[in-house]
């Protein structure tokens, strides 16, 4: 297969190459031709892949229940995913692996206790107006998971923010409700240790406890070569240096910058959600813009705004700005001089 | 706009039933088809005022068409509209004060609705009397329902009640608060304007084989 693309790819001599059907003698095709066995359903399941230890985690702290969140969530995307592909007579691709990442990841943004018509809701609204109404994979402006969770949130304001204590099923409870560490920081002051956070002891969403499971799949996805660096790194990294500014005008009063990093949804969104490769810019600068941006919004609304969390917006907002930040940030054409103004 | 010569007064009501039907297909009027179509009984007061300006505004504007100067129409039209719409603020606070409360500030800003200015310099300043009623008649009634038809929808899903009666039990039916917001007015907005396009495009596609 590649020997072949790279024959027709050869300027042969005008005397040597032997006639096409129309007689001609340059054969031109387009790019890329350069061939590798990459497919859009392979890094799809390895992904998948790389969020089963956070998977784990989140059973693990929180039981069946989790369990039975991603179930319901994984089915409902695939369903909504054939539905829509099935009435606007696309072709049906539900076996690529993306509605189960979608899946995966809404569920990691909901709360252990949803409820199930709530998940449901969710996924039909992620995939259905968050992807298939935009024109399926790689034509959705944000990523279906958190419009999926922005939906809920804004559908199920009480439901999306009643907490429940880790590894309580094991001790034989229904459920104790708590807060996360975010909310305990931002209404009641109170610091959670940041041992906690990185195992992921702490009330929150599935997803947004154990920071360790996260980093673990997110690093394998880095060694895999399907995470752009500078993604995460521009996202951890910014979110960091920004509240290590206030952090180091006052220590009392604002967190330490390994709080904000382990806490809530940092690590999942910047490991999983910043690197959507649909929803971020394609360029070098746009990717460190739009990484850099969207950590400082998110300590900006931690830190001054109303919400608690602030990752979930920040990457939406950020997913509005990349057709810009595509547009602007355009590499030059090599060789190709500016135009003069005039 | 072509003179009343081939068409009949009643081609004139029917198309602001369907046709040109506001906001979705004469997308005009769209701030408060956003901001005040929470519940049924609001997008019904809200549509009934505006019919009420709109009649009398294209009744008006009609009957003076050939007495005003071009180059003041606007300011004339505006001044019509003005009174009108201070009308019909004054007889919903006296006669139907909560439903006045419930619009608040959405009542006095039917002044500068895009779809009655739209109607007199499209339509009324350049037909007659008997016509403009028809039109304002038919794009009124057709906004009205455009209106109840987005508060009947929000309404449900977002209180789970009909004509401010409960209907769904909240046991069944969680209600969906994005309804009531204006995030829902602009998902229910955006469907709505989705199905009738899509509609109009098969009555097109079927006209077109016949």
């Amino acid at each position: 297969m590649e020997d072949k693309t790279n024959d027709k790819t050869e300027v042969k001599s005008a005397s040597e190459a032997p006639a096409g059907p129309g007689g001609e003698r340059l054969f031109v095709t387009s790019s890329p031709h350069f061939l590798n066995n990459e497919s859009v359903p392979k890094i799809m399941h390895t992904v998948v892949l790389a969020l089963f230890p956070a998977m784990a985690a989140s059973v693990y702290f929180f039981g069946f229940r989790a369990l039975l969140l991603y179930a319901i969530c994984i089915g409902a995307c695939l369903a909504t995913e054939y539905a829509f592909q099935k009435y606007m007579k696309r072709p049906i691709k539900i076996y690529d692996g993306s509605a189960i990442i979608t899946g995966i990841l809404l569920a990691m943004t909901l709360p252990p206790g949803f409820p199930v018509f709530g998940a449901i809701l969710g996924s039909v609204f992620a995939i259905g107006v968050g992807k298939q109404l935009f024109g399926g994979l790689g034509f959705n402006i944000f990523n279906p998971a958190l419009l999926g969770r922005a939906f809920l949130m804004a559908t199920y304001p009480v439901l999306t923010t009643t907490w429940v204590e880790p590894r309580t099923v094991q001790k034989a409870v229904d459920a104790v409700s708590a807060a996360t560490p975010l909310a305990l920081m931002k209404f009641e002051h109170k610091l959670t240790p940041v041992l906690d956070l990185f195992t992921g002891n702490v009330a929150g969403s599935l997803g947004e406890t154990s920071a360790i499971a996260i980093l673990i799949g997110g690093l394998f996805l880095r060694y895999k070569g399907y995470v752009n660096w500078k993604l995460p790194l521009g996202y951890l990294g910014s979110m960091a240096v920004f509240s290590g500014i206030f952090w180091l005008i006052d220590p009392s009063k604002y967190p330490s910058p390994l709080f904000h990093l382990f806490a809530g949804g940092a690590m999942l969104g910047a490991w999983f959600m910043v690197t959507d490769m649909v929803t971020s810019p394609t360029t070098d600068i746009g990717q460190w813009i739009f990484a850099i941006t969207g950590g400082i919004m998110a300590v900006v609304i931690r830190l001054f705004g109303g919400l608690p969390e602030g990752v979930m917006y920040s990457i939406l907002f950020m997913n509005a700005f990349v057709p810009l930040l595509n547009k602007h940030t355009r590499p030059r054409v090599f060789g190709a001089i500016k135009a003069k103004a005039e | 706009m072509a003179e009343n010569n081939g068409y009949s007064l009643w081609y004139e009501f029917k198309k602001g039933l369907w046709q040109d039907i506001p906001p979705f297909r004469l997308v005009l009027g769209t701030c408060p088809t956003l901001a005040v179509t929470n519940s049924v009984i609001n997008g019904f007061a809200m549509g009934m005022a505006t019919l009420f300006v709109l009649l009398g505004s294209n009744i008006i504007i009609s009957a003076i068409r050939k007495y005003v100067a071009p180059q003041v129409r606007i300011a004339a039209y505006v001044v019509i509209i003005a009174l009108l719409v201070t009308v019909a603020d004054m007889f919903l606070a006296a006669f139907f004060p909560p439903v006045s409360k419930a619009l608040g500030p959405y009542v006095p800003l039917i002044v500068v609705n895009c779809i009655i200015l739209g109607r007199a310099e499209a339509f009324a300043q350049k037909n007659p009397v008997a016509p403009s009623i028809a039109d304002a008649l038919g794009i009124g009634i057709g906004f009205t329902l455009s209106l109840m038809t987005m508060g009947f929808i929000r309404e449900i899903l977002g209180f789970g009640s009909l004509f401010n009666i409960k209907l769904i039990p909240p046991s069944l039916f969680e209600p969906w608060i994005v309804m009531i917001l204006p995030a829902g007015a602009f998902l229910v907005f955006g469907t709505l304007i989705a199905i009738v396009n899509y509609i109009s495009s098969r009555k097109s596609a079927e006209a077109d084989k016949a």
